[in-house]
């Protein structure tokens, strides 16, 4: 178990690479939805998929990757707010003593981490849960339930936060942000595909083209029309696939890196057992922030199991497991009392 | 060519120091910074403690012993100079401040009370926030002085005359512990 999480680091780089590669693969996504459009909508083809290139500019591709790229950088700048806003969240009084606790935890917290504050939300759900979300340090947001305040001890809810202030501190917002939008913006895609299909625009313009050509010609684009179609039928459920891969392992991250900020991992796997056991779902987090959250606040059964399917569909990673993991870390730093 | 050569290798050093030296000075006024967040901290902690004995003065009469240790190594804290004093004074003091915490436990009035409820919280608070501070600060400091140590580092850092710094320690092995609460005191 511990050599599969051999430190922060590598941890860290791990995920920086898994994330590089997620991010390509929905560049790749997005340019082979757009190029369909433009093969068998429009009849470009630029670099000759189906035989000698025509010259004309690939329309769609572009417009495919400048959705995908005008999701994101919208989501950077206003997905926050409303993420927030839908999950009913209002900032923090600060003096307010009912919450001067919170306040002083996540203090504590951004003096651990060297970050900048975060602005701090509550919402008020009965269902202990907690999330972050921005843009980047400099601009993140940190908000707990209601429900989470009442249930755990003040060094469990240190624990909490200092897993949100890892998200913050490891970039996972923005991460999670663009690829939240990314997710809506081939929704979008598949949406129109389909449309297009119902409406019968579809090949009006290829046949001239494919007429003259031969057979083989014909085939190749049978093949890619065939794909085409699944991959438009399958596209929000592959970008969902997709998504839920990135937050998995970055769940594991920020759990290890909250344990190097409290240095006290044992508090944050108490808080996941407490969390976990209260287990109505949260119902003011909606869906689409799900993946956000300390734990799967529609209390999913596929975020307890292992195993191929279960790990598909999972947006966290079995809750049994990270408190394993947590307990093996609280053991790795027992050996040595501090002697000095 | 043996020019060229001879430029571009005396080139590459030149860069090579200029970044090196770049480097320290960022983690000279890192650590540095990191001494002022534990400064500021422990200067409210240091105003709190007055508040906090003021508060409970008058529920715990058969106390006055503690408090007055309590003053006593806030007073000493305050004088403290220097990172290695200021470490063992602040020690000490959260010794007696943690001996009188668990004292406040014994009385169910001063539990109750919404002030000393309060101070108590600022107070914890800011004995977390020393020691996350203390935290980063040794963090940022062992990497500034293994920066000043370690080959080809080592000989920017004699060069400019880049000095050590001192890590903050606890000096006693008491202030980790769990301070054991004498329950006969209670009336």
């Amino acid at each position: 178990m511990l050599e599969q999480f051999p430190n922060i680091y590598e941890q860290q780089r791990r995920n920086r690479r898994k994330t590089v590669i997620i991010m390509a693969l929905f560049v790749l996504f997005f340019a082979f939805l757009g190029y369909g459009f433009d093969l068998f909508y429009l009849d470009n083809d630029p670099i000759g998929v189906l035989g000698e290139a025509r010259t004309a500019f690939p329309i769609a591709t572009a417009a495919a990757l400048l959705l995908g790229g005008g999701m994101s950088l919208w989501g950077l700048q206003s997905g926050a707010k409303a993420v927030l806003s839908s999950a009913g969240a209002f900032p923090v009084p600060e003096n307010d003593p009912q919450y001067r606790t919170l306040v002083n935890v996540v203090d504590e917290m951004v003096i651990a981490s060297g970050e900048p504050r975060p602005r701090i939300y509550v919402i008020p759900d009965d269902d202990p849960n907690a999330f972050a979300t921005g843009k980047d340090p400099a601009h993140s947001h940190i908000a707990v339930t209601r429900g989470l305040l009442k249930t755990l001890s003040r060094e469990e809810l240190q624990g909490v936060v200092a897993h949100e202030m890892s998200h913050v501190k490891n970039y996972d917002i923005r991460v999670m942000t663009v690829i939240a939008a990314l997710v809506g913006a081939s929704l979008l895609l598949s949406d129109w595909a389909r449309m297009g299909m119902r409406f019968g625009v579809m090949g009006s313009g290829g046949k001239k083209g494919r007429d003259s050509r031969g057979g083989v010609g014909g085939l190749i684009a049978l093949i890619l029309l065939a794909l085409w179609i699944i991959a438009i039928i399958l596209a929000p459920l592959l970008s969902q696939i997709l998504a839920m891969a990135v937050s998995r392992q970055r769940e594991y991250l920020a759990d290890a890196s909250g344990a190097e900020l409290t240095r006290n991992p044992l508090a944050l796997a108490k808080a996941l057992e407490k969390i976990e056991f209260a287990d109505e779902p949260t119902q003011s987090v909606k869906k689409g922030s799900a993946h956000l959250c300390i734990v799967d606040p529609l209390g999913r059964k596929a975020n307890l199991k292992e195993g191929a399917i279960a790990n598909l569909f999972a947006t966290h990673p079995p809750i049994f497991k990270r408190i394993t993991l947590l307990r093996a870390m609280a053991y790795q730093y027992q050996p040595a009392p501090m002697k000095d | 060519m043996a020019l060229t050569i001879f430029l571009v290798v005396f080139g590459v050093l030149v860069i090579w120091i200029i970044a090196k030296y770049n480097s320290l000075v960022t983690l000279r006024n890192q650590v540095q910074n990191g001494w002022r967040q534990i400064d500021v901290q422990l200067k409210r902690r240091h105003d709190l403690i007055p508040n906090l004995v003021n508060a409970v003065k008058g529920f715990m009469q058969f106390e006055q012993d503690t408090l007055r240790q309590v003053i006593e190594a806030r007073n000493a804290a305050v004088s403290a100079k220097g990172v290695a004093d200021a470490a063992a004074k602040e020690g000490e003091l959260t010794a007696v401040l943690s001996r009188l915490f668990a004292l406040v436990e014994n009385y169910p009035q001063l539990k109750s009370n919404e002030n000393v409820k309060q101070l108590q919280e600022e107070l914890t608070s800011t004995e977390n926030k020393v020691s996350f501070a203390r935290q980063f600060y040794n963090d940022i400091a062992t990497k500034f002085n293994i920066d000043q140590q370690v080959f080809p580092g080592n000989i920017i850092a004699n060069l400019f005359k880049f000095q050590r710094s001192e890590l903050f320690q606890v000096e006693k092995a008491e202030e980790r512990e769990v301070p054991t609460v004498d329950l006969t005191l209670k009336k």
